[in-house]
């Protein structure tokens, strides 16, 4: 494997230990001598990787938006309808959300609820610009083709990652009756009718 | 004696109009280095529709038709059409005359986007046979063949704008007296004028980058091509490198380009306002995707400048 490969996957093991870390004893209560622990792997060696905690988390949130971003952007290339587009993202969001567990308990517990970790480098949309930059290039096609709603952008955002959000919340909650992917086209049918043009 | 010679050794240049508001007219005699009576005192100018009193233009097609006058350089200002109830010279259409001359130039020069592609006269709907010399709009249908050329091995050269500038005109002209080749876009628009943008030289750059947005015309401060309508990073024309009457340009005081060099000037809609889509412009600057617009204009909305958030007169 070349180094810069074997690298990439290293820094992959790093993300998926420390994400674990963070969402359950929180950010300031994990250090990096935790996540070296935890990874058997000496703190010198672990700082080849990061630089600094703060680092860390925010490659977190990078990965996790480029993750994200490249399966939209794929939906976004298909050529299927606006409607089977949405079904469709929703379908992808939750199959990626329970396949990576970690990454979405980190956006739920660490990002969004210690935000002065992510004020510098990290503010606004600057980490997770793939996942808003695919959202809006759906939403501009579907508006362009006539098949959704010229509405204001937020309001139109909202309405896709409010709900994909709540779910992946909940579920984390141990709150849903059925799994999560079970609740998709219904989701997804909501989702369609907030955005769609008439 | 003497300068009867010499007026027969120079080049000749006819200048005629077909469907026109002679607003390329009223440019050219604006023209400042080299002005207007500069230009003619080293090309014979056998005829204009404006500036002649003594000539008749038809005397002169024939002269020209019959090979007893050569025609060095033709300039087509306005639009095609062979339609006699929309244009006539004499007893000719704009059309006729155009047959006439198309094989005795040795160079045809449109002037204007109504002689490049058809322009405003081309929407008429009571009449469909209104074109330019090479072009309608975008497509190589205009009153010549695609492949014509004249005996220079040259297509139609282009100069759009609604109107040109002057110094387009002379500067193609001066260009072609000195036997310099001129390297043609795919409109055939001089490259060396026309591989510019509007956006090219303009002073708002500044605020583009950053997308500090004007919500006015007029103000200093702020960027047209968000609310606006400023077409200068979709517009070739060199309206900010070569300024107009030597002082300024439509996005420097304030106004957006309206993107009058492009072949769909006349079909679009709402010139001072930016088509967008939930937010986002439906057209893009040139050479860059809509997903590349989105980021780097998302990064610079959120990396905010803060010189740029200020009127000019409170920066440091
Ligand atoms: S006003 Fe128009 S030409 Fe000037 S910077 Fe903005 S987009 Fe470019």
């Amino acid at each position: 494997m070349p180094r810069t490969a074997k690298k990439e996957r290293k820094k992959l093991e790093i993300i998926k230990t420390a994400c674990k870390l963070f969402a359950e004893q929180g950010y300031y209560n994990t250090t990096i001598p935790d996540i070296a622990d935890a990874l058997n792997m000496s703190v010198g060696n672990l700082y080849n990787y990061f630089n600094s905690k703060e680092e860390l988390a925010k490659y977190i949130m990078q990965y996790s938006s480029k993750l994200l971003g490249e399966e939209i952007k794929k939906i976004n290339e298909i050529d299927i309808s606006t409607r089977e587009k949405v079904f469709l993202l929703v379908k992808r969001f939750i199959e990626i959300a329970e396949e990576n567990p970690e990454l979405i308990d980190y956006f739920l517990r660490v990002f969004l609820s210690n935000r002065e970790v992510f004020s510098e480098g990290c503010e606004g949309f600057l980490c997770v610009q793939e996942v808003v930059t695919e959202i809006m290039l759906f939403l501009e096609e579907g508006v362009r083709k006539g098949d959704l709603r010229n509405q204001d952008l937020f309001v139109a955002f909202v309405s896709i990652m409010g709900p994909l959000g709540g779910i992946v919340f909940l579920k984390g909650e141990g709150m849903l009756m059925k799994e999560p992917i079970e609740y998709a086209d219904e989701l997804a049918e909501n989702i369609w009718r907030a955005l769609k043009s008439d | 004696m003497e300068s009867f010679k010499i007026r027969l050794a120079m080049k000749n240049l006819l200048w005629i109009q077909g469907l026109s508001c002679n607003g390329n007219t009223q440019s050219i005699l604006n023209a400042e280095n080299p002005q207007i009576y500069e230009l003619f005192s080293k090309i014979n100018l056998l005829y204009h529709p404006s500036l002649s009193v003594e000539n008749n233009v038809l005397d002169i097609v024939e002269d020209i038709y019959r090979d007893r006058l050569s025609l060095d350089f033709l300039v087509v200002e306005g639009a095609i059409t062979n339609n006699k109830n929309f244009h006539k010279i004499g007893d000719y259409s704009i059309g006729e005359i155009i047959e006439k001359l198309k094989n005795k130039a040795r160079y045809i020069i449109a002037i204007g986007n109504c002689a490049v592609f058809g322009n405003i006269p081309s929407l008429y709907k009571e009449n469909k046979d209104i074109k330019g010399l090479q072009f309608k709009f975008k497509e190589k249908e205009g009153f010549l063949p695609s492949d014509f050329k004249t005996s220079s091995g040259y297509p139609v050269i282009n100069i759009p704008g609604c109107p040109s500038h002057p110094a387009w005109f002379t500067q193609t002209i001066i260009t072609l007296y000195y036997e310099k080749p001129l390297i043609l876009d795919k409109f055939n628009r001089p490259k060396e004028l026309f591989m510019y943008l509007s956006h090219d030289g303009c002073i708002r750059n500044e605020y583009f980058e950053w997308k500090y947005e004007a919500e006015e015309f007029g103000h200093k401060e702020g960027c047209l091509f968000y609310n606006l309508g400023c077409r200068g990073p979709i517009t070739h024309a060199p309206c900010n490198k070569i300024l107009w009457n030597r002082v300024s340009s439509k996005t420097r005081a304030g106004m957006p380009c309206i993107g009058c060099t492009e072949y769909d000037f006349p079909l679009r809609e709402n010139y001072f306002e930016t088509k967008k889509n939930i937010g986002i412009p439906e057209e893009v600057p040139l050479g860059v995707s809509k997903r590349a617009y989105i980021t780097i204009s998302g990064v610079a909305k959120t990396l905010k400048n803060e010189r740029v958030s200020k009127k000019l007169e409170e920066t440091d």
